[in-house]
């Protein structure tokens, strides 16, 4: 180990402190600057620009395979490096590009719940946990508390893999927020539920990072969701594939301002 | 990135597997055609001579022996594929497919050793398929005079290769059909009309042969070069091309060690040419088979077939069991006389007496064991993590060289390997033993565990990422433990591996170490069958104990966990 990778590392930590402390007061934020993707020389979206500030919910649109969930890889640092990325991700103000993603705390939510299926429900909850809270005391009284909030209470000790649909999203959701991330990030989390859990589930996320000031971006194909937030929804514009990239202007991704139920039906038509 | 690439150890993982194991490969074929052509300073040979040759080809036993060779690896070879096809394609929705498919893992865990053992007394006129039917129906009063362990056509020894390699192919299908969605193309088959069998050779057989294409070799590469089961399957005067290697390499006249190097060379050139030859084989197949494939010829229902694939998986299979359950009652055998089925008079005598030498070749059996099986495991799994962080998609040729050590006869390079050790100082140590047996595990624990370990879903590893986890907490934390199953499965097949091992043990060991294996294929050689039975019988066991505990451990720790039944 190199001193100053520990250095880093204590930087780190400081920051993780200051930032769980201060997420009350100053408000955090996730910026996009210039954000694009290609792949093999074929470019994949146009540069995007979005900020995101504490509180606010976000939605990314677009046709699958537009590579939507992608951005979001690239924001929390997971992308597969065969993809080229260009531009710059700032979580609340400090720029996180080329961070490793457990240091960048932005909190992701799948399609699928992925629980881990070796640990119990309890244990998954201590897994987000972060490991600044050293009292075992405390650290179980986090976890009750959170499932209390989840509607789960007793269940620590339960099996994951026995737990209805809604949830283990609950608990997904309560494992991300218990490692108290700086932004959150869902890729079309709601997608595989049931249609009469997905309106719950919805409703007990958004409150959740609204209630946590977090800023947050939701990536969908799902109108409702859209509409759910009544907040900004971006589409989400593919490259143009173009030989003589010149002949044209660059093309941005546009924003389409707040919506709600009404416009629905216009987002449908757009992300057919 | 850089926290993806931060482990310099992990990244020097692959290179360093590869050199682990494949410069004592090469140097040892090296180390063996060099004496072959006359250079072996040790033994006063300096210059380039091909006396070597010139004694091998000269000795009058050599076309009876190569005939020997050919016949009983490549026959058994075909004969174990043909069975796997033909019981796959007919039987494949029957309920015996199942049936048999619980029966094989185990049998696919005793070392080849044990079942050779087991089935010369099977088989014996005086074995237990003669006691089944004598005196009534057969009228054979005393053992029939018919040698039928050690025929001179080498019948036996490719009954006994088919026993043991057709449960090997037929897993190695079996997992090729999982990874081709057979299920899924030959449904389409039967409802564009085709009968079961002919759509199963036309959809599912041509998506499926590349994938056990190694495997196949690896068998015939085996199959041509067996050591073991020869000793106690095969005639001996003239024994086949590899038991006369072994032979000469063991001559007090030191000079024969040029013709036994010689003679290795040419094992190794056999082995090479039947691979080649079998690749031509296949082309030609592929080519012939183009036209009817597509000819819209559907077949009929195939009902006359899968009884007769069925019976005869079902007797090769049945046939390996016996040779254990046989070993089993001739270890606690007092009287066992001719024609009675079972023994007159039981005891343990014969475990009690050998206590001691059980007691020594257990324990290097499992000392040796345990530590190829761990080293394997841990270089392995290292190789995949460092695949998976450096995001390096697995590639065709890697896979190649992981089956180097399979696809080289043994007795083609093990010589050469034994003057490596004995150059490095190793030679006869518990560490020649251990690394020589790790050539021959980290390849089969490779292809055991790298199917579970590469379809684990990497957004686990990505949630726990973004949920603060380090990378080597996240190895630690959850892919280890969701892995469990199969890595203690994959040190089960690692442990398994070097039980078996016969000529590693004989070449590295340089005779100091006894192991149940060695002492097995003495005993065979000798009259004393419930002596053997005891030596056949725990080292079929070991393994076996070792696989219960593969599947038992995990069961246990998470019997309260559902979620983890479906990853194995």
């Amino acid at each position: 180990m190199s001193q100053s990778r520990d250095g880093a590392r204590d930087e780190a930590r400081d920051r993780a402190r200051d930032g769980s402390k201060g997420r009350s007061e100053a408000r955090s934020s996730l910026a996009l600057r210039g954000v694009s993707l290609a792949i093999a020389g074929r470019p994949l979206i146009a540069p995007l620009d979005l900020d995101v500030n504490g509180g606010e919910i976000v939605t990314l649109m677009g046709p699958s395979g537009s590579g939507k969930s992608s951005i979001l890889a690239c924001v929390c640092g997971t992308l597969d490096p065969i993809f080229d990325t260009t531009g710059k991700i700032f979580i609340n103000g400090q720029d996180m590009t080329g961070f490793p993603p457990e240091r960048r705390r932005a909190g992701i939510l799948f399609q699928d719940d992925l629980l881990f299926p070796h640990l119990s429900v309890g244990e998954n909850l201590a897994f987000g946990l972060p490991r600044r809270i050293k009292s075992r005391q405390e650290r179980d009284a986090r976890i009750n508390q959170a499932l209390v909030e989840a509607d789960l209470e007793g269940f620590a000790r339960r099996d994951p893999a026995t737990l209805s649909g809604g949830q283990r999203a609950r608990v997904a959701l309560m494992r991300t927020l218990l490692s108290e991330p700086r932004a959150l990030l869902l890729d079309e989390p709601f997608s595989k539920l049931d249609v009469h859990l997905r309106e719950r589930v919805r409703r007990f996320v958004f409150d959740h990072a609204r209630a946590e000031g977090l800023p947050t971006l939701l990536v969908t194909h799902d109108p409702e969701d859209a509409a759910a937030t009544g907040e900004r929804v971006v589409e989400v514009q593919p490259a143009m594939v173009d030989n003589s990239p010149a002949s044209r202007p660059p093309q941005k991704n546009h924003e389409i301002s707040t919506v709600d139920h009404r416009e629905v039906g216009i987002i449908k038509k757009l992300s057919l | 990135m850089n926290g993806f690439r931060r482990i310099g150890i992990l990244r020097a993982a692959p290179g360093f597997t590869m050199l682990l194991f494949l410069a004592p490969v090469g140097a040892g074929l090296i180390g063996t055609w060099l004496p072959a052509f006359g250079i072996f300073p040790a033994l006063g040979g300096d210059e380039f001579s091909l006396a070597g040759w010139r004694e091998l080809f000269a000795y009058p036993g050599l076309g009876s022996a190569l005939r020997l060779t050919l016949v009983s690896g490549l026959l058994s070879t075909f004969l174990s594929l043909a069975l796997v096809i033909g019981f796959v394609a007919s039987c494949g929705e029957r309920k015996s497919f199942q049936a048999l498919r619980r029966l094989i893992a185990p049998l696919l865990a005793v070392p080849h050793v044990a079942v050779a053992i087991g089935l010369a007394f099977l088989i014996a006129p005086s074995g237990w398929l003669v006691r089944l039917v004598s005196p009534w129906p057969s009228g054979w009063d005393t053992p029939p005079d018919i040698a039928t362990v050690q025929d001179p056509y080498g019948f036996a020894l490719t009954l006994g290769l088919v026993v043991k390699e057709m449960p090997f192919l037929f897993l190695m299908t079996l997992a090729a059909l999982h990874q081709t969605q057979a299920d899924r193309r030959l449904a389409i088959a039967r409802s564009l009309g085709y009968g079961p069998v002919t759509a199963w050779i036309k959809t599912v057989l041509p998506a499926i042969y590349p994938q056990i294409r190694l495997p196949i070799y690896a068998v015939l590469a085996f199959s041509l070069s067996v050591v073991d089961m020869a000793l106690i399957l095969a005639p001996t005067t003239p024994p086949p091309l590899a038991v006369l290697v072994l032979r000469w390499f063991n001559d007090p006249d030191l000079s024969m060690r040029f013709v036994a190097a010689a003679c290795a060379s040419l094992q190794f050139g056999i082995v090479a040419a039947a691979i080649g030859s079998w690749r031509l084989l296949e082309i030609l197949v592929a080519k012939l088979a183009r036209s009817w494939l597509t000819d819209g010829r559907r077949g009929g229902s195939g009902g006359a077939l899968a009884p007769l694939f069925g019976l005869a998986a079902g007797a090769i299979c049945g046939l390996g069991a016996m040779s254990i359950l046989g070993m089993a009652v001739w270890s606690i055998a007092r009287r066992w006389r001719y024609p009675d089925i079972l023994p007159s008079a039981i005891s343990l005598d014969s475990w009690m007496r050998q206590g001691s030498s059980i007691l020594n070749a257990g324990l290097n059996t499992l000392s040796i064991g345990l530590a190829a099986a761990a080293i394997a495991t841990i270089l392995v799994v290292a190789c995949l993590e460092n695949e998976r962080r450096q995001r390096v998609p697995s590639n065709g040729r890697a896979i190649w060289l992981l089956y180097a050590p399979l696809l080289v006869p043994q007795i083609g390079f093990l010589f050469g390997t034994q003057v490596l050790a004995v150059h490095l100082n190793l030679d006869g140590t518990w560490l020649a033993l251990v690394w020589t047996h790790l050539l021959f595990v980290l390849p089969y624990v490779f292809l055991s565990l790298s199917d579970s370990y590469r379809n684990l879903d990497e957004r686990y590893v990505r949630s726990a990422l973004c949920l603060g986890a380090s990378p080597g907490r996240v190895f630690w934390r959850v892919k280890l433990p969701m892995l469990l199953r199969p890595v203690l499965y994959a040190m089960a097949i690692g442990f398994a591996v070097s039980v078996a091992q016969y000529l590693p043990t004989l070449f590295a060991g340089g005779g100091r170490y006894v192991t149940l294996t060695t002492e097995a294929v003495s005993l065979a050689a000798g009259a004393n069958r419930r002596v053997a039975g005891v030596f056949a019988l725990l080292q079929a066991l070991m393994p076996m104990i070792a696989f219960a505990l593969a599947i038992g451990i995990p069961a246990l720790l998470y019997r309260h966990r559902r979620g983890l039944r479906g990853i194995a």
